[in-house]
């Protein structure tokens, strides 16, 4: 897992949480407490990557994730390349790593990868050159690790501290890799209650594992929580026998005002989005008092930009320089 | 070097030379921005002795500065933080040292990312010898001459003092 | 005319031997152990001393690729690679392509080990026709055609109505009929066991029952047909506790572990490793040990490398599109050695196991050296080191987890029929 990072523990790769350690992630999100301010200028760019090249490099479709790490690129003024492959094109590895070589002769320095694949981005940064650094953008149901330090960054911005909070998870954690990263930065940067909550088949087995309490009743799961994280239901749970229906669904486990008054009274809830209103969260949730769901949003481009800047600032050789 | 310089003397020095400065280019109501993390203790400074209604600027130029590729980000990043609309102002630019004149471009590129003002007025406490770009100050609490390899630093905040080191 | 292998410590599990002996052999043929028989005389002479000289390997399942998928692999190149390994026979899948379900395809295969004159293939043939799961293979004529017994490969068959006639058919001509247990519903998408290390990596997982759920039906149709069964790659303590309660009703069933699984677990996943994608996957510690007892006990009697070689590109992808299996047959011998080595099983029951037990799956004459049986042996220098390189491996399949791994033991001869197919050079 040191893939990531270099020899002197700096970040080279973002693919994952897991094996970070809280400093390094605070000093994720101190860096993009800066660029926050940055997109509330008149001129909502820095310098700071002029002249580098990223390629956002996506297997699969995502309009809104791929929007915000191109907004993220553009205003680190860097040169951006978009390219959608479809991932049947690329079933097989070869051209992969074709497309990979050939990225790589346009000198792009950073690749923004999304993956239907878990493991692709470890993958692709186990073969790219050396001058290459590797963001992962979701890769399967393993890693979203951009989208859950966007939200530890939401969290702070409201709690502050991680040191005493409770936060609940609730919602399709089988197939989920922003939940698997989340529950990893959770626990990394000190929250000593992580819960989840789902009906029994969204649950993947041995979750306790990972150091999280399991809940299959949502009443029970978001009693006294700080911090609630709704995830999307995808349509397609359905027709795999998971559920039997978007309806019954939103009965047990949506979320609706009512069901969060059990909450902690200064409870913030947050979704990854996109939401899927009157499945899993309820529209007076979403856009309720509590809801801090396009904040998150905003500081997604801060902490892209956090990251990017971090992963690219890795010279080969240190020497110092003032000026 | 003989003796260093009292850092109070200086900023005096440098106030009264800032108001016969200002007065003769008819800048009035200047904003004071002071760049991180020197540049903004002798802002303050400044700003008390001209006795400046607007608040504060502070600008960190991390993300301007021309050798990210070389050394890269620096890890403890305080934002900027101009709260006022600089267009149309005039605008006081305040540092310690002023050496290759590097930082002061990226102050610049910086301030013209939130508008576009009126002047830009660069005072800083101690201007050295050793530039490497067109720029000067137009007010310094003292000038330096001094060897390539050595340094000089503003501590601070309490008590602000020029620390000297000399190379052999 | 005939050759003697002199000085050699004899290991033959089937005969109890182990001993200092000599093994003559003439005509492709053992003809005598120690002392050598009366009118024998010999051409050539090999000593071996301080070796140890057991019956030639027996690789229970290898996919060979040929024909249809020689960009993988090819009968020549594994058969050189098996010998190298001290195997001189190799029982071949019959997922090639065209699938073996007819005898000319049979023959394709024989013609082509022939021509290689390597190691021995033999052919398993396919259990239903395209090994499509629906309709009975011409398991007679293939039999007929040398078949050695009838498997649906990796194909796993959904309907059990097909599963029981084919075992009743089987049964029918007296083939051994290997079964590899693996429910396909429960086994849709999957890539890693499913367990800590999957869930934690987001990777689908293949839970523990869609091995014993297919198990289960298919002992209880073995029981209800009677027909002489052979579980492939057991990889669940669960697996283990019913073939061992299987075998203890009587019934007439053998099982099988690939040896990686004796040897790694779900945690040399953790880097997304696509070389340790296997199936059925690498599971937890528990059942790793208790596929171990099951081997030290004598319930999974036959160890296996579950030879499948690939071409580079069918590794190099994220882990959940990359091919299964690994490339084995070079590592067969020393694996097996290692467990000796653990204290897990002697040197005689090692060597049993694949020998002496995998023969017995088939019926095969090979497997000991008994006067009389072909003169297939294998010769190693039992204290020899080496390292498994990618550069080192024969096989045209380089996907092997275990490069860099330090091994003990190395074949120096190899004989198939008496004729000398392998010698390492600077022995």
């Amino acid at each position: 897992m040191n893939l990531q990072l270099t020899e002197d523990g700096r970040l080279r790769h973002f693919l994952t949480i897991e094996g970070l350690d809280r400093p390094l992630l605070t000093r994720i999100l101190d860096t993009a407490e800066s660029f926050v301010g940055v997109g509330e200028r008149a001129v909502k760019k820095v310098p700071l990557l002029r002249g580098k090249t990223i390629a956002n490099l996506f297997f699969e479709p995502s309009t809104r994730t791929r929007s915000t790490f191109e907004l993220a690129a553009k205003r680190l003024s860097a040169d951006l390349l978009n390219l959608s492959v479809s991932a049947s094109a690329t079933r097989k590895g070869e051209s992969l790593m074709d497309t990979l070589r050939n990225l790589e002769a346009m000198q792009c320095e950073m690749f923004v990868v999304r993956h239907e694949a878990s493991g692709a981005a470890h993958y692709i940064a186990s073969h790219v050159a050396p001058h290459v650094s590797v963001i992962n953008a979701g890769d399967g149901r393993h890693a979203h690790p951009t989208q859950a330090m966007l939200d530890m960054f939401t969290i702070r911005r409201h709690k502050e501290r991680f040191e005493h909070l409770k936060v609940a998870i609730v919602g399709d954690l089988m197939h989920s890799r922003v939940a698997r990263s989340q529950i990893h930065a959770l626990s990394i940067l000190g929250v000593p209650e992580i819960r989840v909550v789902a009906p029994r088949t969204l649950i993947p087995p041995f979750i306790e594992n990972m150091g999280v309490h399991v809940y299959t009743r949502l009443n029970r799961g978001l009693k006294d929580v700080d911090v609630v994280i709704m995830l999307r239901l995808q349509h397609e749970r359905m027709d795999s026998g998971l559920l039997p229906s978007e309806h019954e669904y939103f009965r047990y486990y949506g979320l609706t005002e009512e069901r969060l008054a059990v909450a902690d009274d200064n409870v913030i809830v947050m979704h990854p989005g996109p939401m899927n209103r009157g499945v899993e969260i309820d529209s007076d949730v979403a856009d309720g008092p509590h809801s801090v769901i396009l904040q998150q949003v905003t500081y997604g481009i801060a902490i892209r930009m956090a990251v990017m800047s971090m992963c690219l600032g890795n010279p080969p050789a240190v020497e110092g320089g003032e000026g | 070097m003989k003796e260093i310089p009292q850092v109070e003397a200086l900023l005096e020095a440098m106030c009264a030379e800032l108001r016969d400065f200002l007065a003769s280019q008819a800048r009035q109501d200047p904003l004071v921005v002071g760049i991180r993390t020197g540049g903004v203790w002798v802002a303050e400074g400044v700003r008390s002795r001209l006795g400046v209604a607007d608040p504060m600027g502070e600008l960190n130029i991390n993300f301007y500065r021309d050798d990210f590729t070389r050394i890269g980000l620096h890890p403890q990043v305080q934002p900027s933080m101009l709260p006022f609309d600089v267009d149309g102002r005039h605008v006081l630019l305040v540092d310690d040292v002023l050496h290759t004149g590097r930082t002061i471009r990226a102050a610049m590129n910086e301030i013209f990312d939130y508008g576009r003002p009126a002047s830009i007025t660069l005072a800083v406490l101690v201007e050295r010898s050793g530039r490497e770009l067109p720029i000067r100050a137009d007010v310094a609490g003292t000038r330096l001459s001094l060897r390539p390899q050595d340094h000089i630093k503003l501590t601070g905040p309490e008590p602000l003092a020029l620390e000297f080191k000399q190379a052999r | 005319m005939g050759t003697s292998i002199r000085g050699g410590w004899v290991v033959d599990p089937a005969n109890g031997i182990d001993e200092q002996l000599d093994i003559h052999v003439e005509d492709g043929v053992i003809v005598g152990l120690g002392p050598s028989p009366a009118n024998f005389e010999v051409e050539r002479e090999y000593h071996v001393d301080g070796n140890v000289v057991c019956p030639g390997l027996i690789e229970l399942r290898a996919s060979l690729r040929e024909p249809g998928q020689e960009h993988k692999a090819t009968i020549a190149s594994e058969s050189r690679a098996a010998v190298r390994g001290g195997i001189t026979t190799l029982c071949c899948t019959p997922d090639t392509d065209p699938v073996v379900d007819t005898p000319a395809v049979v023959e394709l295969i024989h013609q082509r080990a022939g021509a290689v004159a390597c190691a021995r293939v033999e052919v398993q043939g396919a259990l239903t026709q395209g090994l499509e799961g629906s309709r009975l293979s011409q398991m007679g004529a293939l039999r007929d055609a040398g078949c050695i017994g009838v498997s649906n490969a990796y194909r796993v068959m959904e309907n059990t109505e097909v599963v029981r006639r084919a075992m009743e058919y089987a049964a029918t001509f007296g083939l051994t009929i290997l079964l590899f247990p693996e429910d396909p519903w429960l086994a849709q998408d999957h890539a890693a066991h499913e367990g800590a290390v999957g869930t934690r990596l987001g990777l689908p997982g293949l839970a523990e029952t869609a091995e014993t759920i297919t198990l289960a039906r298919d002992l209880l149709l073995v029981e209800a047909s009677g027909v002489r069964a052979h579980i492939c790659g057991l990889s669940t303590a669960r697996g283990v506790e019913m073939v061992a309660q299987a075998r203890a009703r009587g019934l007439p069933v053998t099982a099988d572990v690939a040896l990686p699984n004796l040897f790694l677990t779900e945690m040399d996943v953790t880097d997304f490793n696509s070389a340790c994608k296997v199936r059925p996957p690498l599971r937890t510690q528990r059942d790793r040990e208790a596929l171990r007892q099951g081997v030290h006990e004598g319930t999974i009697a036959t160890l296996c490398s579950a030879h499948q070689p690939h071409e580079p590109d069918a590794k190099q992808a994220p882990f959940t599109e990359a091919a299964p299996g690994i490339s084995g047959l070079e590592t067969l011998l020393v694996l097996t050695l290692r467990l000796v080595d653990e204290g897990l099983l002697t040197l005689q029951q090692a060597i049993s196991r694949v020998t002496y037990e995998p023969a017995r799956v088939f019926g095969l004459e090979a497997g000991t050296l008994s006067p009389g049986r072909p003169a297939d042996i294998c010769v190693f220098d039992p204290e020899r080191h080496w390292m498994l390189t990618r550069e080192r491996l024969w096989s045209e399949g380089r996907n092997t987890p275990f490069i860099g791994w330090e091994f003990k033991g190395e074949v120096t001869h190899t004989f198939v029929g008496g004729r000398l197919v392998y010698h390492l050079e600077d022995a």
